[in-house]
């Protein structure tokens, strides 16, 4: 009876023993990260300058249509009147009918300024952000269309499934109180 | 600190473009001046999850674990448990999208060791609350706070047991998959455990065909074989174990003294109740202790043997890293093996990097994925080891109490158990 008790309480010292280890590695590792941790989450970006238009946004996605969509940066359009984003290459007559259009749900939508320019505006609720109208934009415009997550649809994945797949690699974590723009 | 921090934000942001960068970009065209009053209007561009959240989220998941460590050890309400169930997977699931859960931190964590990834303040918590739960109360976040559980226990209905060989065999994948994942996170190679999470796709309504059977697969599997993500699979709950198993306090069976009256031998849905210890065994102790010394010494081997299979599969598991099969691709199409070029390579020669420093940088994950697969051999065979040894002792037991190690402190034994807390015991 005496050597089961002894057994005991050296089971219970060891265990002791491991409870203060873990709890001191836990402690050790909490206070090391606090001090260098990033104060909000982070949040994914896609840097313009390295998409290369492969259309994987739009089916990678987790979500169905994609968190990624197109994006225009008004400042930089140059309202050009053969707009290569809005046109299929080879257009029979620049109007809005939709053999025309380059986008396959019509939702880069334009609306008259003055004439010969329109406005270009996407419509957020078609788009499915398989960046055909960035290519074109991008090969004979000012670049003024771009690709990008939106943050109100984007879901945080830790690993974002179309980052693993991106071919141009252009997918970007960003701490969260970066992601936002200056004219927001 | 916040200078510190600054620099590492302008650090990580000097890849992407913002529409500043944008702005300075080359015109091909300028706008046009308008003749009449047309404003260029501004984009709106909506904000990211407000801080806010963040720091509700923690509030929560420690609310919500010293709640389930109250209703496991104080009030012993499996009701209460099982409640808060339901209030996981609608706060955590549905309304939080599941990401970032304390089993996918696991990579950020080890993430943020081998790269400029800073932790945010919400991982680094989200990751070390369960753990520290576990190491005072026992696996309380698998009881009712893990939105991937808490899915799967909603579903157990009648479980079954599964024979000892098959339970212990099985219970060696989470290892497997522990060492995967971090492997995976370490090299930079991807977050395994997020990519293959079963349950996630439910919660943001939205998944892969693959991912929505892998998902409804397990949960039908769970209605007879309790848990089984978290069973044979989930490799946070190897952690969660190992704290748990020297936890000052844990959930017990019985309120007082065990009567070994046997009734909760069944109740167990995940097979993690000890009976008490047989009194006699067919080895004397003497044996046993031989047995034991013939085993120590055939560890070197199990090591040597598990760490150099492992490292074996060095080129496989690589070849799963971008930048490795990138490197393997450009070869090929330079060395005329491989015809045609895919996007990702079209891609590559459009960012105008040397192939040789694609080629370095691809052996150099390559000889990560080397030495951490020999570490990864290493620690399985290890866990071979110790599963062995743990199994070959005797550890006199003499009541049914909990396996600390492998219960989630669902509390449905408690129920089953007729001692009341005043030490009466109810006839049935």
């Amino acid at each position: 009876m005496k050597k089961k008790n002894t057994n005991l309480t050296r089971r219970e010292f060891i265990k002791d023993l491991f409870h203060k280890l873990l709890l001191l590695l836990l402690g050790s590792f909490v206070v090391s990260r606090f001090f260098k941790s990033a104060a909000a989450g982070y949040v994914w970006q896609i840097d313009p300058k390295k998409c290369v238009k492969c259309g994987r946004c739009a089916t990678a996605c987790v979500l169905t249509p994609s968190a990624v969509k197109c994006v225009h940066a008004f400042e930089i359009c140059g309202y050009c009147n053969l707009c290569f984003g809005y046109f299929q290459p080879g257009a029979l007559r620049l109007t809005a009918d939709a053999e025309n259009q380059l986008c396959p749900t019509g939702a880069l939508q334009r609306r008259f300024v003055e004439d010969p320019f329109f406005e270009y505006t996407i419509n957020e609720a078609l788009c499915i952000g398989c960046g055909k109208c960035v290519k074109g934009c991008n090969l004979f415009g000012n670049g003024s269309l771009y690709l990008q997550v939106r943050h109100d649809r984007c879901k945080h994945c830790n690993e974002c499934s179309i980052a693993r797949v991106c071919a141009g690699r252009a997918f970007v974590r960003t701490p969260a109180r970066k992601a936002t723009f200056k004219n927001a | 600190m916040r200078k510190f921090r600054l620099l590492v934000l302008i650090l990580v942001l000097a890849a992407p473009g913002w529409p500043a960068v944008a702005t300075a970009a080359e015109e091909r065209f300028p706008a046009p001046e308008f003749e009449t009053q047309y404003e260029i209007p501004t984009p709106a561009h909506p904000h990211p999850r407000q801080d806010f959240f963040e720091y509700l989220d923690i509030a929560v998941l420690l609310a919500a674990l010293g709640l389930a460590a109250f209703f496991a050890i104080k009030k012993r309400s499996r009701l209460g448990l099982f409640s808060l169930t339901f209030f996981s997977i609608l706060y955590f699931g549905f309304f939080r999208h599941g990401c970032i859960c304390p089993v996918g931190a696991l990579q950020n964590v080890i993430f943020s060791f081998s790269g400029d990834y800073l932790l945010p303040l919400g991982v680094i918590l989200f990751f070390a609350l369960p753990l520290l739960f576990a190491l005072f109360f026992g696996r309380v976040f698998c009881a009712s706070v893990c939105p991937l559980g808490a899915l799967q226990e909603a579903v157990i209905y009648k479980p079954i047991r599964l024979p000892q060989p098959i339970k212990h065999v099985l219970g060696l994948i989470p290892y497997l998959y522990l060492g995967l994942a971090v492997l995976f996170a370490s090299t930079g190679s991807g977050f395994v455990i997020c990519r293959f999470d079963p349950f996630v796709g439910f919660y943001r309504l939205s998944a892969t065909p693959f991912m929505l059977l892998l998902g409804l697969g397990l949960l039908l599997t769970g209605i007879f074989i309790a848990r089984p993500y978290c069973r044979f699979f989930c490799p946070y709950g190897v952690l969660l174990g190992i704290f748990s198993f020297f936890a000052k306090k844990h959930l017990s069976i019985t309120p007082k003294e065990c009567i070994h009256c046997r009734l909760c031998e069944n109740a167990c849905p995940v097979d993690a109740i000890n009976p008490p210890s047989p009194r006699l065994y067919k080895t004397s102790k003497a044996q046993q202790i031989k047995h034991f010394g013939i085993f120590l010494a055939f560890v070197p081997l199990i090591l040597a043997t598990s760490g150099f299979g492992f490292s074996r599969l060095t080129d496989v598991l690589a070849r799963q890293d971008r930048m490795v099969s990138l490197a393997e691709r450009i070869h090929q199409e330079e060395t005329n093996v491989a015809t045609g070029n895919t996007l990702d390579s079209d891609a590559f020669r459009q960012e105008q990097t040397r192939v040789e420093d694609l080629y370095r940088q691809a052996a150099r994950i390559r000889h990560k994925f080397y030495i951490g697969l020999w570490v990864f051999g290493l620690f399985f065979g290890l866990v071979i080891s110790l599963k062995i040894i743990v199994l070959m002792q005797r550890p006199g037991r003499t009541d049914y109490t909990p396996d600390r190690f492998h219960c989630i402190s669902c509390g449905r034994c408690m129920e089953y158990c007729p001692v009341q807390s005043d030490g009466s015991v109810t006839e049935t």
